[in-house]
């Protein structure tokens, strides 16, 4: 009676196993969710004809008005003209407007137009949201990078780069676009709205430019200014772009007669902790009020 | 044989008894003294709610009621003040990856993945869950087999919103949310819309509705709540709604002093009495029973005073 009965009871009492515990299919990855993500934003990406206007070709365009205007070379390295300067200097430019400003302004919209809330109220993963955008920038900063890179070769004879300096274009652009994307995403947690997106983010980005050497060559702007740009990530990409496309003898013209790689380096790193704390710490699913 | 017969139901109560206590063991939604206050205002003051598996439950109430502040809650879009809140077995609020994979949630007024076309949206979101639905086949359900390879951005708002429909049950989710989801919607569309809510409901789907539209709840719930300032004022089958009110009729008819009218629940008595005062024929006799559109604009004045 007792330790049959018991037995008959608990199989029977227990809770009856959940329909989705046994035989159903389990939950697909975040990776293969984020790959498939970034298939779809990269659809609607080359789809929107004004973002590809504005966010993708605008530095092309820069880039081609600056190189056709100054073509004069440098005293301190004969080699050297302002359009190859301007090339390394509007490859970070560019490198942030794919990223960081695309960035920020996508998200600041998907938090608007319901696709945010639309995910929040499916079994994806928080990660392949992230994955899918930051996978879809990189493809869209590598090309933007590129086309800029093969018209500096030839429109404004930047030496073709050799293994070496591929390598430090390679770091230059990984680390720089993952600081860069994840401050895109921050920034979106101070946009109050899609609409004033470009206004937030735009702004700040050409102020950056100009203080960062990208449009004044940062060898005509003062010590104090340019100093003040090392605090911000854009100085160290351009810095960094500029070890990795333009001829050795251009190192002369920095106050410190080198690149400095090892500090763009650190100093990008520092930017990808600091970029992941506070996205971690602002990012938000829901439009602003709502909670 | 008389042992045994006593034996059973002991072992029967020892059976059921620890399986859920006080609770109905097929219940899809259970909300015990939900409270949400966005400072000053009380958006929801305490409500209770209890949808079973498989039964269409209608949120009825004017703006503002707090309809769409319950069924975010529900969704696991907002946080609560307090209160028990139980949907599908799990609290909303601390549910992961396999719990929304059992709900679908048709939003309100998203106008997302523009540059998509309706089938590259379906297929996308098919994607997330463990079983979906077939994508084609959930694309003609909701009427848009022959827009399939329209960008989503030439959609009318109508068939935006069958869009919505179809990635909130593109999950083959066991519950449904849908928020207020014929708002807009021209007489012909919004028929539409019911139809395809009732084949959903026919297939066993529980769905929670909200709705400001009396014949809406009418035409699609079994059960509604009725819900004015953050209370549930009424709850039950709209008939049984209706039944409660309808009990009290209004008869008139012209007296010696005009036109006379008079409220009862036994209009038969009062009417035979009128009768052999008037020795037989009542002048001008009315009897009227009051619509369920009466009895819903009475529930929420009467809570709204």
């Amino acid at each position: 009676m007792s330790r049959g009965g018991f037995a008959v009871t608990s199989t029977q009492t227990g809770k009856p196993p959940a329909p989705t515990a046994t035989g159903q299919a389990v939950l697909p990855s975040a990776w293969s969710l984020g790959l498939a993500r970034a298939g779809i934003e990269l659809k609607m990406f080359f789809r929107e004809r004004d973002a590809v206007a504005f966010g993708f070709s605008f530095p092309i365009v820069l880039l081609l008005m600056f190189g056709s205007i100054f073509h004069s070379s440098y005293r301190q390295a004969p080699g050297l003209t302002v359009a190859m300067v301007y090339t390394s200097g509007l490859m970070g430019a560019g490198l942030m407007t794919a990223s960081f400003q695309n960035l920020g302004a996508r998200i600041s919209m998907d938090r608007e137009d319901g696709t945010l809330k639309r995910l929040r109220g499916t079994p994806m993963p928080p990660a392949a949201y992230f994955l899918g955008k930051m996978l879809c920038i990189a493809v869209v900063s590598a090309i933007e990078i590129l086309a800029m890179l093969v018209l500096g070769i030839l429109l404004f004879h930047l030496p073709v780069p050799g293994p070496a300096k591929w390598l430090t274009l390679l770091w230059v652009f990984a680390l720089g676009l993952t600081a860069s994307s994840l401050l895109g995403i921050a920034i979106t947690s101070i946009v109050p709205n899609a609409r004033s997106a470009h206004m937030v983010i735009s702004g700040p980005l050409i102020m950056l430019q100009f203080i960062s050497g990208v449009y004044v060559p940062w060898n005509e702007l003062p010590g104090w200014l340019y100093n003040l740009s090392g605090i911000f990530p854009l100085r160290w990409i351009s810095q960094g772009f500029r070890g990795a496309v333009l001829p050795a003898d251009a190192a002369r013209l920095d106050p410190s007669g080198s690149f400095q790689l090892g500090q763009a380096a650190l100093a990008m790193a520092v930017w990808i902790v600091l970029g992941s704390a506070l996205v971690a710490v602002t990012f938000r699913w829901r439009r602003r009020g709502e909670n | 044989m008389a042992v045994a017969a006593d034996d059973m139901p002991a072992g029967a109560i020892a059976m059921i008894e620890p399986v859920e206590m006080g609770r109905i063991p097929d219940s899809a939604v259970r909300v015990r003294n939900l409270r949400k206050r966005y400072e000053p205002i009380v958006a929801l003051d305490g409500i209770d709610l209890d949808i079973a598996r498989g039964e269409v439950f209608a949120l009825l109430g004017p703006n503002g009621a707090g309809k769409t502040t319950a069924v975010e809650i529900l969704e696991g879009h907002r946080d609560r003040d307090a209160g028990e809140v139980e949907v599908l077995g799990e609290d909303p609020a601390g549910a992961g990856r396999e719990w929304r994979s059992r709900i679908g949630i048709v939003l309100q007024t998203a106008y997302d993945t523009a540059e998509l076309t309706v089938a590259e949206s379906v297929r996308h979101f098919a994607r997330y869950y463990p079983s979906s639905r077939d994508p084609d086949e959930t694309i003609a359900t909701v009427g848009l087999a022959g827009r399939a390879d329209s960008r989503i951005r030439h959609l009318s708002p109508g068939l935006r919103r069958r869009l919505d429909v179809a990635l909130g049950i593109i999950g083959a989710p066991e519950l449904l949310f849908l928020d207020e989801p014929t708002t807009g919607f021209d007489p012909e569309a919004r028929k539409q819309f019911w139809q395809l809510v009732k084949q959903l409901a026919n297939e066993g789907t529980t769905i929670l509705l909200t709705t400001h539209y009396l014949e809406e709840a009418e035409y699609l719930a079994d059960r509604v709540g009725v819900l004015v300032n953050g209370k549930v004022v009424a709850a039950g089958e709209l008939s049984e709604l209706a039944a409660a009110r309808r009990a009290t009729v209004t008869v008139s008819w012209r007296g010696p002093d005009g036109r006379q009218a008079v409220q009862t629940s036994a209009p038969t008595k009062l009417i035979v009495e009128l009768s052999e005062r008037f020795g037989g024929e009542v002048p001008e006799l009315g009897i009227v029973r009051p619509t369920l559109e009466d009895t819903y604009f009475d529930l929420v004045e009467g809570a709204s005073r």
